[in-house]
């Protein structure tokens, strides 16, 4: 079908979307890598001048910068696990037969609707604050001594947050996976005498292979970037706990207003993120390509 | 599903599906109470906020303070916007991969997908400066094209995987009779798209709605919508769970319900080409 | 009253034929203290008078800070008028970013306002932000608690050493009540702003006559140690999330027995409608240890009207209203006078309804004309500014110390590691800036 017409009106159809993304991509890119080289701070003016690496240099030899590569992948890996494994277990619960099971999947995918900044600044008081929140007041009544979320476990504390509000969208997609599962196949391995885990392991789980994989992608997307979160909540701290990589620029071109800096540091993010979706690719191509 | 399954299985499974949607929904739940509640009874031990009298009052406040519709009109605006003009842009994308696919369809796919790990913080100023020249500064028309842009990809991919498992014989059987690519596109693929276009609709505007960093920092007074509105009650002097459960609410209930009503068309779509 | 709104109106209204101008519409960003707050309830007033309507941006003060930074530095011109802190004032107002305010008329009374806000906002001898409020710190306490624990509270300035010790003495977990509240939470305008002047009364400072980072030094060691050391024995659970905000709604619920803070939180810790504790609070300076220089900081809120502001006539006419005699009349009669933005005009303070309604009214003014930012440290300095570095680099610096001193105080570092980290980071910033070599 593809036809020598249709390839050209394909090109011409594609080419909106990829000059569009081309701009957003290069003409901000191309700022930030121009101003990577420059010593270049907002609340210094003057001029500003060509300073080769050095920005770069800075910006891996802030002594933030490994603490927000572990914190990032952390961040994003603990998401992950929690999110995952939270929403095959919602998947599968919501679909044994039920009543009712309308109104508890509203239950289950409401935090999905919920703002990043609402989200945070609701946990952060009404939930985690050790004297007027809810948990406070809940070891106060048991008389126990208050967990004191934030600077206790302040990067568990943040993964439970972001956790809370992607565990439904693992839950919708892996769901709607599960709804389309052939259930005879599943009843007749029960008939052999097939127990739940091996009818799981062998069964469910290759067919929720790639709803898997894509919760996985679309996620690692959003999560590489949390930002919100950790500005409302922990500014990054207490000392750099919680300094993940897009916090760490923030710090830097924000903060501090030194624009060549954080410049270097979107740079070393982008090149990162697109390792990421290298690996992301390859694995994506595994798995969808069937 | 033609097992008969026993009353006391269903039951349990409705108890520990019951109490674990629950706990999801709680956090939410108790917003709602709180912002019913006075600014003294908010920070009790919840036992006694449940047995607290209710009012009103913070929604007053919070209504006094800044124009809660002024904002919500500026966030559908911003949110509806972004999310046609994507898809205005997006289906022709969509459609040329899905049918035409080239041997650097899935290379250009995975390409657009990466634009969206660009960190927005890293990009601010460059953004901020483009916006300034351009006059767009606080207006609703730069922010329905940054948040166009934020999400394009997405929109793109929802709608190739589902363009994907439409047969490509229809649409030719269309040409055969002698229509043209517009119409071919406009009267043929979109209807039978419809399911997945909603899905990718309300999702982006769910993902529009809530973007909290360039409607933050690109809009003032005019433009600003929800985010920004919210923004103005986290942290006040003195004591505020109650105003701020309140603002929150009123930021988050026009989405949620809009959700909850449209649930079945948002999953319905929301596979990613997952399914088969 | 009515002769007041009359007479401003009218002399607004000549300000108006002036300029030529008519109506405008003017974006303000202002941060969501209390102060402010009342202050855009009351602006329906300014635009009865005046006909310029206002486009509020209320934000919490750090995004404000950034919001408002990114714009001004940029040129954006989103805004019209903008308030800024005692920090940003002067090295904004140097850099030719604001437009100077000096032509607000003879009614404005210039002079009326205290000399300490005046050179704070002043760069040259031109004022470039006109002050909103003003406050130093002083130490909040409990009399019910002192009296009850048979402590006669201070007359003369105490050292951190016999603070502790009072501290201690009230501290009474068993029943909700605190010992201190602390500022904890990261940030240069939050931790730091009580550390510092701490710091500065154990005879340390931020920085040597040439630049170099003295954050490692003994004295920064001891006050540190101790502050760590007070508040993991008598704070409350999570003070390293704490800021100003919250230990004020802990201390106006009750749960702190002292509290060294801002002189302007007073009018709402003695307002029986936002506190409980309105009418057993009492104060005294903040302490001293091995000198009385820079123990008490210096901070104000003013507003300001960038220069890529395109309707400056009208903004200074808001500014104008805002910070004048009347206004503080306005919020007096219509507010309460407890609420009244202190710390600004020598004529507020000799308002006797001002003196009846706040019994803190002295001590706050004395404070504040005590505090000397151009010589707050035991040493000499090459800086101005008691809680703050005036320079750009200082909030950069300022803010990781913050976090290194609340990641102590949270236990996830030891005092040692936060210290040497802070001196680690500030040599760097220095000799990035080009301060040192």
């Amino acid at each position: 079908m593809a036809t020598k017409a249709s390839r050209s009106a394909a090109r011409l159809m594609i080419s909106p979307a990829v000059i569009l993304l081309l701009g957003w991509m290069l003409i901000p890119l191309g700022m930030t890598l121009y101003f990577s080289f420059l010593r270049y701070n907002l609340i210094i003016p003057g001029n500003h001048p060509f300073v080769g690496w050095e920005n770069y240099h800075w910006f891996v030899t802030d002594p933030s910068f490994n603490a927000a590569m572990i914190n990032t992948l952390l961040l994003v890996g603990g998401v992950l696990l929690i999110t995952v494994l939270g929403g095959i277990g919602f998947a599968l619960l919501l679909d044994q037969p039920m009543w009712g099971q309308g109104v508890i999947r509203i239950m289950v995918i409401a935090p999905f609707f919920v703002m990043p900044t609402v989200s945070a600044l609701v946990w952060k008081n009404m939930f985690m604050n050790p004297v007027n929140g809810f948990f406070g007041h809940i070891a106060h009544g048991l008389g126990l001594p208050p967990i004191d979320f934030f600077s206790q476990i302040p990067l568990l504390s943040i993964v439970l947050i972001v956790s809370w509000q992607w565990l439904p969208f693992a839950t919708l997609i892996l769901f709607t996976a599960l709804q389309s599962l052939d259930q005879e196949q599943l009843e007749a391995a029960e008939m052999d005498g097939a127990r739940f885990g091996s009818r799981f392991a062998f069964i469910v789980l290759p067919h929720l292979a790639r709803a898997i994989t894509v919760v996985i992608l679309i996620q690692t997307i959003f999560l590489l970037s949390i930002f919100a979160e950790i500005l409302v909540t922990t500014n990054g701290g207490p000392g750099t706990a919680t300094t993940n990589l897009t916090y760490l620029i923030y710090v830097s071109s924000l903060l501090q207003y030194d624009v060549g800096m954080g410049s270097a540091g979107g740079v070393i993010a982008i090149i990162l993120a697109n390792i990421v979706a290298i690996f992301l690719m390859r694995m994506i191509g595994k798995n969808l390509d069937a | 599903m033609a097992r008969a399954v026993s009353t006391s299985r269903k039951t349990f499974n409705t108890a520990i599906a019951g109490l674990l949607g629950f706990v999801m929904f709680f956090p939410v739940l108790w917003i709602v109470i709180l912002s019913f509640k006075s600014e003294f009874d908010a920070i009790r031990s919840p036992l006694a906020i449940l047995t607290s009298g209710w009012t009103l009052e913070s929604y007053g406040a919070v209504q006094a303070r800044s124009d809660y519709f002024k904002h919500f009109t500026n966030s559908v605006v911003i949110s509806v916007g972004s999310t046609f003009l994507g898809l205005l842009i997006a289906v022709p994308a969509a459609w040329s991969m899905a049918f035409v696919p080239a041997k650097r369809t899935r290379g250009v796919l995975m390409w657009m997908l990466s634009t969206k790990m660009l960190p927005p913080v890293g990009v601010l100023v460059p953004i901020y400066l483009i916006f300034r020249d351009l006059g767009i500064l606080d207006t609703n028309l730069g922010l329905v094209i940054v948040l166009m842009l934020m999400n394009l990809p997405i929109i793109i991919w929802m709608l190739y995987t589902y363009f994907r498992e439409i047969p490509g014989e229809i649409l030719e059987a269309a040409r055969m009779d002698g229509a043209s690519l517009r119409d071919e596109v406009l009267y043929v693929l979109t209807p039978m798209a419809v399911p997945g276009i909603a899905s990718t609709v309300l999702l982006n505007i769910i993902l529009a709605w809530n973007e909290a960093f360039w409607t933050l920092n690109l809009t003032a007074a005019r433009a600003a919508p929800l985010t920004a509105f919210i923004a103005s009650y986290s942290s006040p002097e003195g004591l505020f769970y109650a105003k701020l459960s309140a603002a929150s609410v009123m930021a988050i209930a026009p989405i949620l319900i809009m959700g909850w009503f449209s649930q079945k068309q948002l999953v319905r779509g929301l596979t990613f080409g997952a399914v088969k | 009253m009515r002769l007041k709104t009359t007479l401003l109106a009218a002399s607004a209204l000549a300000l108006v034929a002036a300029a030529g101008a008519s109506a405008e519409e003017l974006t303000i960003a202002t941060v969501n203290n209390s102060d402010m707050i009342i202050m855009q309830e009351l602006s329906d007033r300014f635009t009865a008078e005046t006909g310029h309507t206002l486009n509020w941006v209320v934000l919490e003060e750090n995004v404000l800070r950034q919001r408002v930074t990114t714009d001004i530095a940029t040129n954006g011109g989103s805004f019209d008028i903008v308030t800024i802190g005692a920090y940003e004032a002067p090295i904004w107002g140097a850099q030719g970013w604001l437009n100077s305010l000096d032509d607000f008329g003879d009614d404005y009374d210039y002079e009326d306002i205290l000399e300490p806000v005046r050179n704070g906002l002043s760069v040259d001898g031109s004022l470039y932000a006109v002050p909103f409020y003003a406050e130093s710190s002083f130490t909040f306490y409990r009399t019910d608690l002192f009296e009850a624990a048979g402590i006669e509270a201070p007359t003369e300035q105490i050292t951190y050493d016999e603070f502790a010790e009072i501290v201690a003495a009230v501290h009474d977990p068993d029943n909700d009540v605190f010992g201190t509240c602390q500022r904890g939470k990261a940030g240069w305008g939050e931790n730091m702003a009580f550390v510092g002047p701490m710091v500065n009364a154990f005879g340390g400072q931020w920085f040597d006559m040439d630049w170099n980072p003295t954050i490692d030094s003994p004295e920064w060691h001891a006050a540190i140690t101790y502050y760590v050391d007070l508040m993991n024995a008598y704070g409350p659970p999570g003070a390293s999330s704490n800021g100003h905000n919250e230990n004020r709604a802990l201390f106006a619920d009750g749960r702190c027995a002292t509290w060294i803070d801002a002189t302007s939180a007073a009018g709402y810790i003695y307002n029986p409608d936002e506190s409980s504790v309105a009418d057993v609070t009492g104060f005294f300076q903040a302490p001293r240890q091995v000198t009385d220089k820079g123990t008490g900081w210096f901070w104000a809120w003013a507003l300001a009207v960038p220069s890529s502001s395109q309707k400056v006539d009208a903004a200074k006419e808001f500014l104008a209203w805002a910070t004048s005699k009347d206004y503080v009349e306005l919020v007096g009669e219509t507010k309460g006078w407890v609420a009244a933005p202190p710390g600004t005009r020598a004529s507020t303070y000799a308002n006797p309804a001002y003196e009846e309604a706040a019994p803190f009214a002295g001590t706050v003014l004395n404070s504040i004309l005590a505090a000397n930012p151009a010589d707050p440290t035991l040493n000499p300095v090459p800086y101005t500014g008691v809680q703050f570095v005036a320079i750009p680099e200082f909030q950069g610096i300022g803010n990781f110390v913050g976090q290194q001193i609340a990641a102590a105080l949270a236990g996830q570092t030891t005092v040692d590691e936060a210290l040497a980290a802070s001196q680690q980071m500030a040599v760097r910033e220095m000799t990035r800036a080009g301060y040192i070599d």
